[in-house]
């Protein structure tokens, strides 16, 4: 076995072949490296800690930058440890410090490991434990290894003392109550005049205040004078990151040291310490002008500076700003437009920022045109970058900066004509969201939609689709204001559709649907004279339109009548141009599709049979069959003309359920049912209402809408025609769609189920929408429709509780406990009150002065090395008592904080706001 | 805790050192040194040494063929990371003699053991070169 182990130790391959190895590997490198993993595996198993150490080093080398697992190498990685040699010990280090994480199994038996070299007398053997401390200290090797840290703490040696500082802040983080014992040290070190110390305790204190800066007001005199004291910049930014957190909490510590911070900016010729300098200002000290004056200042030379670098900065500190001083972002106007068409495009995202922050309700007009320049010039990154800001700033809180809506929707139209756009989601998503909520943009809405959708051009670009399926919505929904609806139905019919995607194809036909009943209705229920009479009654819903838009709607309709007379001839054209336009459609593979075409041709028929017979034939006949006619096309256009509203999210959640409704029934026996019927069509149909699905594929978030507009016409004929859809769908259906067996629907308990829900969504949606119309009629803005439930965004409530912390209540336990019996506040006499603070509060626990001795005794801590585990665990408990009565302490406290003071300082002026009043001003 | 992690990659994107001052998986790690730089490489010099990503701020500087990159958290001092990298390089050309990818590739563990001199816990504890490299020299003597 030795001799075994002897020949691989000759032959083993060092770190330096198998990188030499593997740099002659062009191809094939994996089957090298899993070659060398294997010899890995069997070296490591030798007795010779030679041999282990440097397959140990191999594996650290292929995990490191190959990703190759060493995790199986975590035990000898610690037999390695327990080498006496220095050089086998720092192989293993690196090894644990790469390897280890919480979950490592054998992380409980390199504990005592650590403590040996904690405790050597090699300065760089316990340089290593400590840094390896600091990557993979968790809960238990926190605990067991504080006193040694808090001996380090002092150590003589300041290689040792400053790595001992840095490793306090895992210790805290792991193992909170070391605080009790740590903390007074990591102070005294605050008072150290040597950088190393200094740089290491200042970076601790740093990281400390960034969780919870209040815990660490007390100790603002050090950072005060370590600020005005230090020559490196190094630290004077880690202090200047530290004030940046305190100074917002109490305002006479900002006052002190506002001066010095504007001193540093002047006089620094260090960019960096400049910066923060800088960044400090704009984040913690707005309020003092002169000081953001001054930094606005520096921040603009950073602007038209070449460096990339610093024109980043200034940009970024711009927007930080921008928050609370918005003038100095307009001052600098010139400057961010130009950063737009930087070079880098980092650079044009923050210059982006900035510009978005200028919008208001007054320029956003012209921000939007300059950018929307900018968006057809750049790259199709920062073109899409440009348009997503646009729509998400316009589109906020509800379109809230938006009063000119036609400005904003042809907006709309004229970015998704940009060639690079890819918004098209969004944009469609706002088309129909505005469609909706702002009932005066409609009729420009319209237009804007028209344009699109008659361009054949767009047609080809898939990612205007969306926009296009938005546009053909719209164009359906609302073409009473159409212009020209004839137009309208060509251009939803060209040819080109083909390229559409079969969703979208099915939304084109459903539109088409729409208008033709308009057009259809327009000429021989509005316009023919037989009908007119009846034809008021049916316009309920163009009455309630006109009650929002007052003349403005009836002029459109006007409009529709003059420009664009419908006559008989033209509704011939119309539908033979439907029957030649969808008659391929019917052999669609997609059923959405099939259906919609084959629902609208069945219509035409049916039309067709009725109206234009008659036209040819004498007057008396045509009254009687276009009575016929007409009949059907104002039950369709009922059906079609309902209001359409935004609903609540949460509309849903409020509909009871209705009686004799199993909502969570096994629906496993419907497909026997639907075996029956060989149709492909049945799956994309829910089975709940009849009514319901009249856009349900494309339009999923309006279903409800759909509902509440749909179901309210009972005689509904589409209700009607999807009871029985399964039948219509025979291949043998077409003739049956002819039949005039199409009665209205009268089936009592469907519709008495209907009308409930329908009816009561109806009502839901009213009572969500009406309190939160705006109710302001001076406005020129429009009305915009708004939910609250669903446009606020819910808010989670999180209060920066923290006392619960423990780190933090262990700090301020020390802190301000200590704080309490203050008898003056100057700044020398802090650590030493802290020590006296702290040993009163041992008094009051017996317990905490035990700890003490473990503190202070660095030998009989060792000696007492096996009590240490039980020890703790009580103290720990007591610990927890103590936290408690020490909170109920600072809340009495709190509540006399005057008198309290008053005891302290008489002459102290009463207009101290009481949550700072337990920090004595210590720099007054 | 400041910097989260230093990389070394070169000019073809292969990791050459990778530092982390926190834990993350193996596949994490690819994930997250894939991402970076495939971000960075494809920048050029008249372009900042800032990205943002995830949640992370990625300061790097290249010399010759080498990137060194350093993930920070965002209220991190850029330029003072900047410095720091220079700082790093210049240290490394001390004690190698105009430092090349091949001595940080043969010779990566004494580049860790530098890092690690200067870094702890991911806050910078030492920026004077002659400190960082005594006990280094110190060792070579030893072995």
């Amino acid at each position: 076995m030795s001799g075994q182990s002897l020949m691989d130790s000759l032959f083993q391959r060092t770190l330096e072949d198998l990188i030499k190895g593997l740099r002659q590997q062009l191809i094939g490198e994996q089957a090298f490296i899993s070659k060398a993993l294997e010899e890995i595996r069997k070296e490591i198993k030798s007795t010779d800690l030679s041999t282990k150490s440097t397959a140990l080093l191999k594996l650290c080398y292929l995990s490191n930058l190959h990703f190759h697992d060493m995790s199986f190498a975590a035990f000898h990685a610690l037999e390695v440890l327990s080498s006496p040699r220095f050089s086998h010990k720092k192989i293993a280090y690196h090894a644990i410090s790469l390897s280890f994480h919480d979950s490592t199994p054998v992380l409980l038996l390199i504990t005592n490991h650590l403590r040996k070299d904690l405790t050597s007398t090699n300065e760089f053997e316990v340089s290593l434990s400590l840094q390896c401390l600091s990557r993979i200290a968790n809960v238990d090797l926190a605990r067991d290894l504080t006193p040694e840290v808090f001996t380090l703490l002092s150590s003589n040696k300041l290689y040792v003392r400053k790595r001992a500082v840095a490793v306090v802040l895992r210790v805290f983080e792991k193992y909170p109550d070391s605080v009790r014992v740590c903390f007074k040290r990591l102070v005294e070190n605050l008072e150290n005049y040597d950088p190393q110390i200094l740089s290491a305790v200042v970076g601790v204190f740093s990281e400390l205040a960034c969780k919870d800066p209040r815990s660490y007001l007390p100790l603002a005199p050090e950072f005060y004078k370590i600020l005005v004291d230090s020559k490196s910049n190094w630290i004077s930014i880690k202090v200047l990151k530290i004030f940046a957190k305190l100074a917002p909490l109490e305002p006479r510590l900002a006052n002190r040291v506002v001066e010095p911070i504007c001193d540093l900016m002047r006089k620094t010729g260090a960019k960096s310490l400049l910066f923060e300098c800088v960044r400090t200002v704009v984040t913690s000290f707005s309020e003092y002008e002169s000081a953001v004056r001054l930094a606005v200042g520096k921040i603009r030379e950073f602007m038209v500076d070449e460096d990339p670098n610093l024109k980043y900065l200034g940009l970024h500190a711009l927007s930080i700003v921008a928050s609370k001083h918005l003038w100095v972002v307009s001052e600098n106007k010139e400057v961010v437009i130009k950063s737009l068409s930087d070079p880098d495009p980092n650079i044009k995202i923050e210059s982006l920022r900035l510009v978005m922050a200028m919008v208001s309700e007054h320029n956003v007009a012209e921000i939007s045109k300059v950018l929307v320049n900018y968006a057809l010039k750049s790259d199709p990154l920062f073109c899409n970058e440009i348009l997503g800001s646009i729509l998400s700033t316009c589109s906020r809180n509800v379109y809230e900066i938006i009063v000119d809506f036609d400005w904003y929707v042809s907006l709309l139209g004229e970015m998704s004509r940009i060639p690079h756009c890819q918004m098209g989601e969004e944009i469609e998503n706002q088309l129909v969201d505005i469609g909706l909520r702002v009932k005066d943009v409609r009729l420009e809405l319209v237009r804007v939609a028209r344009d699109l959708l008659i361009d054949p051009a767009l047609l080809g670009n898939s990612f205007l689709h969306r926009v296009l399926s938005a546009a053909a919505w719209v164009s359906g929904e609302y073409v009473e204001f159409s212009r020209n609806p004839l137009e309208l139905m060509e251009a939803l019919l060209q040819p080109r559709t083909s390229l559409l995607p079969p969703s979208i194809m099915a939304i084109y036909i459903q539109s088409a649907f729409k208008v033709l009943v308009f057009c259809l209705h327009t000429c021989f229920v509005r316009g023919g004279s037989t009908a007119g009479v009846s034809a008021s009654a049916s316009y309920e819903s163009f009455d309630d339109l006109s009650v929002e838009n007052g003349a403005g709607s009836t002029v459109a309709h006007g409009q529709t009548c003059t420009s664009a007379p419908i006559t008989n001839e033209s509704i011939v054209n119309l539908l033979k141009l439907v029957e030649l336009a969808l008659s391929p459609l019917l052999g669609s593979h997609d059923v959405e599709v099939q259906e919609r075409a084959r629902n609208l041709l069945g219509f035409v028929d049916l039309i067709k049979l009725e109206a234009l017979n008659s036209s040819g034939q004498e007057e008396n006949d045509s009254e009687q069959k276009g009575v016929e006619a007409t009949k059907i096309i104002r039950l369709v256009h009922d059906a079609f003309s309902k209001e359409l509203g935004p609903v609540s999210l949460s509309a849903q959640g409020k509909v009871p359920v209705p009686d004799g409704l199993t909502l969570n029934e096994n629906l496993g026996d419907l497909e026997t049912i639907c075996s029956d019927i060989e149709l492909p069509s049945s799956n994309t149909f829910s089975f709940g209402y009849p009514s319901e699905e009249k856009d349900v594929s494309s339009f999923s978030n309006l279903q409800i809408k759909e509902d509440s507009g749909q179901s309210n016409e009972s005689t509904s004929l589409l209700a009607e025609h999807r009871k029985r859809h399964g039948l219509y769908y025979l291949p043998s259906g077409k003739s049956e769609v002819i039949s005039n067996d199409y009665p209205p629907a009268n089936d009592p308990a469907l519709q008495g189920d209907n009308n409930d829900t329908a009816s009561d969504l109806v009502k839901l949606t009213a009572e969500s929408l009406v309190p939160k119309r705006k109710p302001n009629h001076s406005k020129p803005r429009p009305v915009v429709v708004k939910l609250d439930e669903a446009d606020e965004k819910p808010v989670a409530v999180k209060h920066p509780e923290s006392r619960d912390d423990s780190l933090s209540g262990a700090v301020r336990d020390i802190l301000f406990g200590s704080e309490d019996i203050l008898p003056t506040s100057s700044r020398s006499n802090l650590p030493s009150s802290n020590r006296k603070g702290k040993e009163k509060q041992h008094m009051i626990t017996q317990v905490e002065s035990k700890e003490n001795v473990v503190g202070d005794g660095n030998s009989s801590s060792r000696r007492k090395d096996h009590s240490h585990g039980k020890e703790r665990r009580h103290r720990k408990k007591n610990a927890e008592e103590r936290n408690e009565t020490d909170r109920k302490e600072k809340e009495s406290s709190s509540n006399h904080p005057r008198r309290q003071k008053s005891r302290q300082r008489a002459e102290e002026p009463l207009k101290v706001p009481p949550q700072t009043s337990v920090i004595p001003d210590f720099l007054l | 805790m400041g910097i989260r992690f230093i990389l070394m990659v070169n000019k073809q994107g292969q990791t050459r050192l990778a530092q982390y001052y926190e834990w993350l998986t193996l596949e994490e790690r690819r994930a997250l040194e894939g991402e970076i730089v495939r971000k960075c490489l494809a920048r050029n010099e008249q372009q900042c040494s800032f990205v943002e990503h995830r949640n992370y701020k990625i300061v790097y500087r290249r010399y010759a063929s080498l990137f060194f990159l350093v993930g920070v958290d965002n209220d991190e001092n850029e330029l003072a990371i900047l410095e720091f990298i220079h700082l790093l390089v210049e240290t490394m050309d001390r004690h190698f003699g105009n430092v090349c990818e091949l001595d940080i590739m043969f010779h990566l563990e004494k580049a860790h053991f530098m890092l690690e001199e200067m870094v702890m816990n991911g806050s910078i504890v030492e920026t004077s070169k002659a400190n960082i490299l005594s006990p280094i020299q110190l060792m070579d003597k030893a072995s």
